[in-house]
């Protein structure tokens, strides 16, 4: 598979299931049980994402380095209800300038 | 409600007052300058992660859903091309609440063929929430459609940005790309962590991955963490969230970008 391949494969799963949406009826999507799986689903994945981007390094290692302190001032920021674009920022200037310094 | 009876509900609603129309149009946009603009970092991740200017464009235009946008990119980054099934899986997975937008959505939007097509494609956390925030149906209309094209048009224009910014840097690591990649990924889940069981969720979710990630290869251990919504989720019985409701182009638990 090329990643052109990918991308183009991910794109069009991303509007099926979105026209599902439109398509399906409701009865078949929104039980109980799965709306709470459903809604459920985004966290876990989300919170794995997290995990991989910051602890994981080559090879699938665990290793502590500026990105755990940079998460850390993300943290901070959304503690103090900082802008998405602010805490991205703040996290990459955060493990550059570790970096510069020779940490990390 | 059927298409039909939307539509006869449609027209037989007087039209928007010009006031009233302009609010919801000023809201929609400036809904979709707030979210619209993440594009940006979007754009710079994914360049950083391994991606041609075009990909990265074609996913803003294609798939257009930021937390999968995200999700597909840092995998590809960290797991190369072996890992692009994952990337694709868990994009996907992360698709799936537009899908439930859908539901609402097409009960007061009365749109078929391409239309409906568009529509879909124009479904993500803004234009529903604006939409469903409007008392009257004309407005939930207007709304829907201006916040999609609001959001479609400056998510698109400043992931061609951010892409252009990040061709221009040098290592991504020395700039601490990676690391504004982790922060993303913990100020999209942040807002879904309200809740006990999205904090249960997200704890084992952690707890797999980091065991899964020395022993799997690269994405792989992110579908496993999947397992954490369903061992939750059928484990808590009688407790789920209301209704949708958005007041101001926000839902319960949505992600900051689109």
């Amino acid at each position: 598979m090329t990643l052109w391949v990918a991308v183009i494969v991910a794109s069009v799963a991303s509007l099926l299931i979105k026209l599902a949406g439109y398509l399906v009826p409701e009865s078949l999507l929104a039980g109980e049980r799965t709306s709470r799986v459903t809604t459920l689903l985004p966290v876990a994945l989300l919170a794995a994402l997290v995990v991989v981007q910051t602890v994981v390094g080559p090879g699938g290692s665990i290793v502590l380095d500026a990105r755990i302190v940079a998460v850390g001032v993300a943290v901070v920021l959304l503690l103090l209800r900082a802008n998405f674009l602010v805490i991205v920022l703040a996290a990459g200037a955060t493990a550059a300038l570790l970096r510069a310094i020779g940490w990390g | 409600m059927s298409e039909a009876a939307s539509d006869a509900a449609a027209a037989s609603e007087p039209a928007l007052p010009v006031d009233r129309r302009r609010e919801v149009v000023r809201q929609a946009w400036s809904v979709g300058i707030a979210s619209g603009t993440y594009g940006i970092s979007f754009g710079a991740l994914a360049v950083a992660a391994g991606l041609s200017l075009w990909q990265a464009q074609l996913l803003s235009v294609l798939m257009f859903t930021g937390g999968s946008q995200f999700a597909f990119v840092s995998i590809v980054g960290t797991g190369g091309l072996g890992a692009a099934p994952a990337a694709i899986a868990t994009a996907s997975m992360l698709g799936i609440r537009n899908g439930l937008y859908g539901l609402q959505t097409s009960q007061f939007l009365g749109v078929s063929g391409v239309r409906r097509i568009v529509a879909a494609q124009l479904t993500i956390d803004e234009s529903t929430a604006v939409g469903i925030a409007q008392p009257e149906l004309r407005a939930q209309r207007l709304g829907f459609w201006q916040t999609g094209l609001a959001v479609f048009v400056l998510w698109n224009a400043s992931t061609l940005a951010g892409a252009l910014l990040g061709n221009a840097f040098g290592d991504p690591r020395t700039l601490g790309l990676d690391a504004a990649a982790a922060a993303a990924f913990v100020a999209l889940l942040w807002p879904r962590l309200r809740r006990r069981d999205a904090t249960a969720t997200a704890v084992l979710a952690m707890f797999i991955a980091l065991v899964a990630s020395p022993l799997l290869p690269a994405g792989v251990p992110v579908i496993l963490a999947a397992a954490a919504a369903l061992v939750v989720g059928l484990r808590h019985p009688g407790r789920h969230e209301g209704p949708l409701e958005g007041a101001d182009g926000t839902l319960p638990g949505s992600d900051p970008t689109p």
